[in-house]
């Protein structure tokens, strides 16, 4: 069995979420398999991300280099396409690191690639036997990926439960000599924060959340008259903010903000991974929907099956009589 | 400046429940209602914007059936200059690396300093721009939500976590996949269409392509997938049945209840 990689995340000298993820992932590849861990940044920090990742993975690749004080997909898929082996496997979160960088990768490896991984069902040989969705999560896939020239995946945050045993005993390799030219074609320039809105939603214990079942904006006033009745902030899912219904600041997910509200009242929101992404805190959720197949029926602790334009003035009439 | 966009016909999911085929193999694709990939219509639209700016033309081009003639026309409707259909049989089932290497050699018969396609389709892979880049040997950009033009170089912001934006200086020619909300792409009309309807656009195949249908085709494909099935549903919400008023009754107990109710 080749070699399993899983590229580790981190920012500011923390780990993120996905690491022991990825760890989990790779023993479901091969049960047996030590996988290994590679960690490129720089600074004081990043030895002790390595040290950490030490005892989760076999061996630790390190990459130390001032140009990758940011981790610009180029340059870390440059360096990565010098530092594989052939035929390795490597494994990525799905997330926007992974999609910018992966792709491009497995051609440069001449390996095959499978993106958002959701379930591994093991392997048969070199042939990997995987699961996706398609279509927002409407229906799975089984997928075989030939895996003989090796291959290239992203894993999709939080579907693996964090492998925290920390008994692999590895040790840190330093590979920052092998890495090859770290020039890029693109140049980083900045982070742009997001700008803040008129309501923070991450503070909001209820949220009346909206998504495309809205139709036209004008129909948002009713979300607004609900959230007035029942002390609720109003936040929405992409599709609202992409029409720019409303600003970027109000939508859940993880291209937008993270709440941990009490309650979330998910109102003709299907409930794509990426917008479940942004609720934590395990919130009592309500799931509003004229589609009984939508997706957020599934992880929704309550569901109506209806249409929230007819529902919602009924539901507001209601609580406004309390 | 001249774009290529890569578009893709897909089902709509906004007008379609997706549901199983009786063989699990697919979905159900009868009465399916069918439009262009969301993702690429704003990558159209943006390219319309920035020839609108700066000078040039849109093309925009598809891998698939002759049925993908009326999602190019569609595009070309908003404005794009021409279309191009790349269908073959041997394109049949094959994997994103497959397509990424037909567009590579369609893309090498034009002279584009711009290439769109959209940050993902209706399988959520993602998967393609950042492959054609890789087999062209340009820079890449994936997730793109502004794009500012200066000259031979491009300003563009990608959109990472909370909402907060990645911004690089990028040099043509170079691929970007495109991220729905970077612009509003226009509306097109029932005239808009009709304007196009007879403008034609050449099919090029495998052998126009250069390419070896046994190289690029299902054989090739490394990535196969076997069946649909549907996930497992785990505890799903409880549903509240009755008429809209013991259903509301019902919810607002549950809400007072979670402190739902201020």
């Amino acid at each position: 069995m080749a070699q399993i990689f899983a590229y580790i995340l981190h920012k500011d000298g923390v780990v993120d979420d996905t690491a022991l993820e990825l760890a989990a992932a790779a023993k479901k590849i091969d049960a047996g398999a030590t996988p290994n861990a590679i960690v490129v940044g720089a600074g004081d920090a990043l030895d002790g991300v390595c040290n950490d990742m030490a005892a989760s993975f076999g061996e630790v690749w390190k990459v130390a280099n001032d140009a990758l004080t940011y981790p610009d997909a180029e340059i870390v898929r440059n360096l990565l396409a010098n530092i594989l082996p052939a035929d390795s496997t490597v494994l990525f979160a799905h997330e926007h690191l992974g999609m910018d960088l992966a792709p491009g990768l497995s051609v440069k490896l001449d390996a095959a690639f499978v993106p958002d991984v959701v379930d591994i069902e093991g392997a048969d040989g070199s042939t990997l036997k995987l699961v996706r969705q398609e279509f927002g999560g409407a229906v799975s896939a089984h997928v075989n990926c030939d895996a003989s020239q090796g291959a290239v995946m992203t894993i999709r945050p939080g579907v693996f439960a964090a492998d925290e045993s920390k008994s692999a005993g590895g040790q840190v390799v330093d590979k920052s000599a092998e890495a090859g030219d770290l020039a890029a074609t693109r140049k980083f320039l900045e982070i742009v924060e997001a700008e803040a809105g008129d309501v923070d939603i991450t503070k909001s214990e209820v949220l009346v959340s909206c998504g495309r079942g809205i139709e036209d904006e004008e129909n948002l006033e009713i979300a607004f008259d609900l959230a007035k009745a029942m002390g609720a902030d109003v936040s929405c899912s992409r599709p609202i903010v992409d029409a720019k219904w409303l600003p970027k600041a109000r939508q859940v997910g993880t291209s937008g903000q993270t709440v941990k509200p009490k309650v979330y009242l998910a109102c003709g929101i299907s409930g794509s991974f990426q917008h479940m992404g942004g609720i934590k805190g395990n919130p009592f959720i309500v799931a509003i929907n004229k589609n009984a197949k939508a997706p957020i029926f599934q992880v929704a602790d309550v569901g109506i099956v209806t249409d929230m334009l007819d529902f919602l003035p009924e539901l507001t009439e209601k609580i406004e009589e309390l | 400046m001249e774009i290529l966009v890569c578009v893709k016909r897909v089902p709509d999911t906004s007008e379609n429940e997706i549901e199983l085929n009786g063989a699990g193999n697919d979905i159900d694709r009868d009465d399916l209602v069918y439009s262009v990939n969301e993702w690429d219509n704003y990558a159209v639209e943006e390219a319309l914007q920035i020839v609108d700016k700066v000078g040039g033309s849109v093309t925009v081009i598809s891998v698939g059936d002759d049925e993908s003639e009326e999602v190019l026309r569609r595009e070309m409707a908003m404005g794009a200059d021409k279309g191009i259909l790349l269908s073959d049989d041997a394109f049949e089932n094959v994997d994103g690396r497959g397509i990424a290497t037909i567009l590579k050699a369609a893309v090498e018969k034009g002279n584009y300093d711009l290439i769109f396609t959209g940050a993902q389709a209706d399988d959520g892979a993602a998967q393609v721009g950042g492959m054609l880049a890789a087999m062209l040997d340009v820079p890449f950009a994936s997730l793109v939500n502004t794009i500012e033009v200066n000259g031979d170089k491009l300003k563009i912001g990608r959109e990472i976590e909370g909402g907060n934006q990645e911004m690089y200086e990028i040099g043509l020619p170079c691929v970007l996949s495109i991220q729905t909300g970077i612009n509003e792409p226009r509306y097109v009309g029932i005239r808009g269409i009709r304007k196009v309807a007879s403008v034609e656009i050449p099919t090029l195949g495998a052998a126009d392509l250069g390419l070896d249908a046994a190289a690029v085709g299902a054989s090739a494909a490394r990535v196969q997938r076997t069946d649909y099935f549907l996930p497992e549903m785990g505890d799903g919400a409880e549903i509240l049945e009755g008429s809209t008023e013991e259903i509301i009754d019902k919810l607002v107990e549950l809400l007072k209840a979670k402190g739902g109710l201020k």
